[in-house]
């Protein structure tokens, strides 16, 4: 397991190498002399702009640059953002934990519910409730995930007033920022219905987020279904006089639900960019948003760490999903005959 | 005492194809009965109606299915439950693909144990390494935490009959045991199925298309063809005089029967499938002794035998 | 002996099953149709439409569908914040958003095939760092690479382009060198090289043919993706720049008017959702007819 481990490490090297270049490239890529760029539209007399240069080490040589730039990375700086001057990291910080709690929740929507329309569809393939599943399915992984979120607004928040329009909490609320989880935060604060607040906060961003994937997993877990229900083993567990449940449940779930780990897996990338145009469309303070704001403003510095930031998380993400693909499915742990 | 089997006017429809068209069959208890025939003659297909594994579109019916004197088509599904894998159990073809990857094989073995004798932890442990044993694995103990893909193709059979013998069935229904498995196992596998047979006094049946298997090991054969039983009867009579032209083609076509020859002899044409069944006896467009009435009605089993010309000399004597 | 066997039918051709096997999906079959019919509402977009798509009516800003009570049969979905025809707009935006997505997938299909092919046929040499290379940029979202590459770029329709098919490359690398390589342990591609077939005709003319079907597929979901990441980036504003019509870029300032004029809201998207189901439909359709794996069986 250890030796599955660390290949799976080696091979990340360079990858993670080379995302590190990209991002360290973004700034260098964009036409025109770096200085400029970063600066906008001033202008600058020549003695400031070499000031600016030394300071920057930009008159060093490239390699010399990037290996600085790497050794900052790995002590957590990731520069300063031209436009308020903080550093990059306190700021992700600060915002990080919105983009996970709206991922989180997205994710947990999705596949709760993907996994029990992908398998009550699989065991009645051919019925109303298979295609009706389905015909959902693909128009939920067809539409465009802004557009989704301004009908739901439309309707939920504007026709209805069931749920809020923007932010995580009402406005009246204001909970100790304890673990920069809004829901955890509103719970753990004395403030009444706070909790109740932040839960219609999310619940609209949540599932306007999650409905791609959720199409996605269901369609994945139907088929996997479908396949796995035709295997010999099934056919056995029924010879051995089994019960409908456990031959489902116990036998065919157990195989069915390996492929739906790794698309899984692929979807958290997806959840990341759908990220981005949920928080634009909820005034969501994620990183997202953080993001696109930030391109506006050419703050490079930011548009940098993110980039950087979103590939580790996604190269993370497929990580923890390759090792659990080693623990469930004990064919490809090794020992083999 | 009513036999352990009796099969009559078996059906099993796929569509409009008939897998299985009109098949009787019986089995005493503690009997070992050989189906032999080609691939697509239905007798996979029979044996798993039997066990109430064929599911939609496939549609079953019968005169009777009774085993131990009991009609199981008239069995609601939870009573079959309880009788399949505990009265009645089946050993299929590849043992690999026919055990679940994911779990252990002494879990899949204790599942059966549980299911129907309700034997739990370190009973159920304790019965399984000696039902491994039985089925002469080495190293029983621990064999019974590998999984399926770390034992040969051998051991997974042996495992596989260990979980259908788990419960003292008193049919075991074998199909095509060896057919994936390298011929010195096969060997091995075949005289482990005796074995535990004698030992358990356990009606048999087994299918298979190696009629030496049969003329060793049974005591009574089937031949099937097309869906239907063209003949049956003990097992050296049948061999050295075979009554149906199909039987006396099957023999006629074995190599030691051909010694000498340029060509093993076949009988020309091929098997008929969902589109090609003829009106009267269905070997009718290939049989050497066909006749006007063949071709016009179908034989119906009488004595043993579905033809109404049978064969009076053997082709291969 | 007598004939009872009929002579068997004749198998129908590639083609011909091919269609028989694709029509059989209904669904698929009705996508086709709409999918036509939207493509050719956008080819002749400025034949059909009734109006120029940029021409701002002040007098007439935010006027609802003909439907509608306050709605005029002049501008037959309504008009825009800025007094645009809505209907026009969406028929030249079909054409930039079909347009773009078709040169998205050329230009990642076309390189991506090419590149499969040479990590496949010379392993050794080019395989890892083809490969490698693919790997950091499959690390990034699809959305975020093209905001990386727009970033880097500035925005608009033909950075836009670039942008999305750098992003769909290592799908088609990947899909080509899985195929290829399955292929190319066959017997017939050694049949081929023995015969003295060159690498160029070994790739082309033998292995590529039979690793059309997957492609053809991919070709498809992503042409449908390529439509909703313009549409993402247009309404990020990163994408296709004002005033060209785009339909993503029409719902960027449609949240203001979720409440005045809906339809600004509902329409640009509704249409994307269309377009792209109908395109992904078609996919499904074609990957049922073209692996046999999947064949149903009867």
């Amino acid at each position: 397991m250890l030796a599955f481990l660390l290949k799976r490490l080696a091979t990340l090297v360079p990858t993670l190498i080379g995302i590190t270049l990209v991002a360290f490239g973004l700034i260098r890529l964009v036409p025109g002399d770096p200085i400029e760029v970063m600066m906008g539209e001033r202008r600058l007399d020549p003695e400031a702009h070499a000031a600016l240069v030394k300071r920057m080490g930009l008159d060093q040589p490239l390699p010399v640059q990037y290996a600085d730039y790497v050794g900052k990375l790995l002590h957590g700086d990731l520069g300063q953002s031209l436009v308020s001057r903080e550093p990059v990291s306190k700021e992700f910080a600060a915002l990080f934990p919105a983009t996970v709690e709206l991922a989180t929740a997205a994710l947990v929507f999705a596949v709760g519910f993907g996994l029990l329309l992908g398998v009550s569809a699989g065991l009645k393939r051919g019925s109303l409730l298979d295609q009706g599943v389905m015909g959902m399915a693909t128009v939920g992984y067809s539409m465009p995930v802004f557009w989704w979120g301004l009908i739901l607004i439309m309707f939920f928040s504007v026709q209805l007033g069931w749920t809020p329009v923007s932010g995580r909490i009402g406005i009246e609320y204001d909970p100790e920022r304890v673990t920069g989880f809004m829901l955890i935060d509103a719970w753990l604060s004395d403030e009444e219905g706070a909790f109740k607040s932040a839960l219609m906060h999310l619940i609209l961003p949540a599932l306007v987020l999650g409905t791609s994937t959720l199409a996605v997993v269901a369609r994945m877990t139907r088929s996997s279904m479908l396949e796995v229900l035709r295997e010999d083993y099934v056919r056995t567990a029924r010879a051995k006089g089994l019960s409908p449940a456990r031959v489902v449940i116990v036998h065919a779930l157990r195989n069915a639900l390996i492929p739906v780990l790794t698309v899984v897996g692929l979807q958290t990338g997806s959840l990341l960019a759908g990220a981005v145009l949920t928080e634009t469309i909820f005034s969501w303070p994620g990183i997202g948003k953080w993001l696109i704001d930030s391109i506006a403003r050419r703050d490079y510095p930011v548009v940098q760490a993110g980039i950087l930031i979103s590939a580790l998380t996604f190269i993370v993400v497929n990580l923890v999903v390759d090792l659990l693909y080693g623990v469930v499915n004990p064919r490809i742990r090794g020992g083999g005959h | 005492m009513p036999a352990l089997l009796n099969i009559r006017n078996l059906r099993v429809q796929f569509g409009n194809f008939p897998a299985v068209d009109g098949v009787d069959l019986t089995l005493e208890a503690g009997e070992l009965l050989g189906i032999v025939g080609e691939s697509g003659s239905g007798k996979s297909v029979t044996m798993l109606a039997l066990m109430g594994l064929i599911d939609a579109p496939g549609k079953v019916t019968a005169d009777a299915v009774e085993f131990q004197g009991r009609d199981l088509l008239k069995l609601s599904a939870r009573e079959r439950r309880r009788l399949i894998g505990r009265d009645v159990a089946m050993v299929f073809q590849d043992a690999l693909t026919s055990l679940n990857p994911s779990y252990t094989v002494g879990a899949q073995i204790a599942e059966v144990l549980k299911a129907h004798l309700g034997l739990r932890g370190s009973a159920a442990r304790k019965r399984v390494v000696e039902l491994l044993e039985q089925v002469e694995i080495p190293d029983a103990a621990n064999r019974a935490n590998a999984y399926p893909h770390q034992l040969s193709g051998g051991m997974n059979q042996r495992v596989m009959i260990a979980m259908a013998i788990a419960c003292g069935p008193r049919l075991l229904i074998a199909d095509e045991p060896t057919t994936a498995l390298d011929v010195t196992i096969q060997a091995q596998i075949m005289a482990l199925l005796l074995k535990l047979q004698r030992e358990q006094g356990m009606g048999l049946i087994m299918i298979t298309h190696d009629l030496a298997v049969v003329a060793e090991m049974a005591q009574r054969v089937a031949v099937m063809y097309a869906g239907q039983v063209v003949e049956t009867g003990a097992v050296p009579g049948l061999f050295d005089a075979p009554r149906h032209p199909y039987t006396n083609a099957l023999l006629a076509a074995i190599p030691e029967h051909n010694k000498g020859a340029k060509r093993l002899s076949a009988l020309p044409g091929i098997v008929p499938g969902a589109l090609d069944r003829p009106a009267g006896c269905l070997l009718s467009p290939r049989c050497p002794r066909v006749q006007e009435r063949c071709r016009a009605e179908r034989p119906a089993l009488e004595d043993g035998v579905r033809c109404f010309f049978p064969v009076e000399e053997a082709a291969h004597v | 002996m007598s004939a009872v066997i009929e002579k068997p039918m004749e198998p129908p051709g590639p083609l011909r099953e091919f269609w028989l096997g694709f029509a059989a999906n209904r669904g698929a079959l009705i996508a086709l149709i709409v999918f036509a019919v939207i493509a050719l509402a956008s080819l002749f977009a400025p034949l059909i439409a009734p109006h120029d798509p940029i021409e701002q009516y002040r007098d007439f800003m935010l006027t609802p569908p003909a439907w509608d009570q306050d709605g005029s049969t002049r501008f037959l979905l309504g008009t825009d914040e800025l007094g645009r025809d809505m209907l026009s707009r969406l028929l030249h935006g079909g054409r930039v958003s079909l347009g773009i997505g078709l040169a998205a997938v050329m230009m990642s299909l076309l390189p991506g095939v090419m590149l499969g092919l040479c990590a496949s046929f010379f392993q050794r040499l080019l395989s890892p760092a083809i490969m490698r290379v693919m790997d950091i940029v499959l690390a990034l979202p699809a959305l975020l690479l093209a905001i990386c590459v727009i970033t880097i770029l500035g925005p608009g329709l033909v950075n836009t382009v670039i942008a999305i098919a750098i992003g769909a490359l290592p799908g088609y690398v990947r899909l080509t060198r899985a195929a290829a390589l399955a292929e190319i342990g066959r017997d017939y591609v050694t049949a081929s090289r023995v015969a003295g077939a060159g690498v160029a005709r070994l790739m082309f003319v033998t292995v590529l043919p039979n690793c059309m079907a997957p492609l053809i597929v991919n070709a498809t979901l992503s042409f449908s993706s390529a439509i909703l990441e313009t549409a993402g980036l247009g309404f990020l504003g990163l994408g296709v720049q004002a005033p060209t019509p785009e339909w993503g870029t029409m719902l960027s300032a449609a949240r203001d008017y979720i409440t005045r004029a809906p339809w600004v809201v509902t329409l640009p998207g509704l249409t994307i959702l269309v377009t792209v189901l109908a395109i992904n439909l078609m996919g499904d359709g074609l990957r049922d007819a073209l692996d046999p794996k999947l064949k149903k069986v009867s």
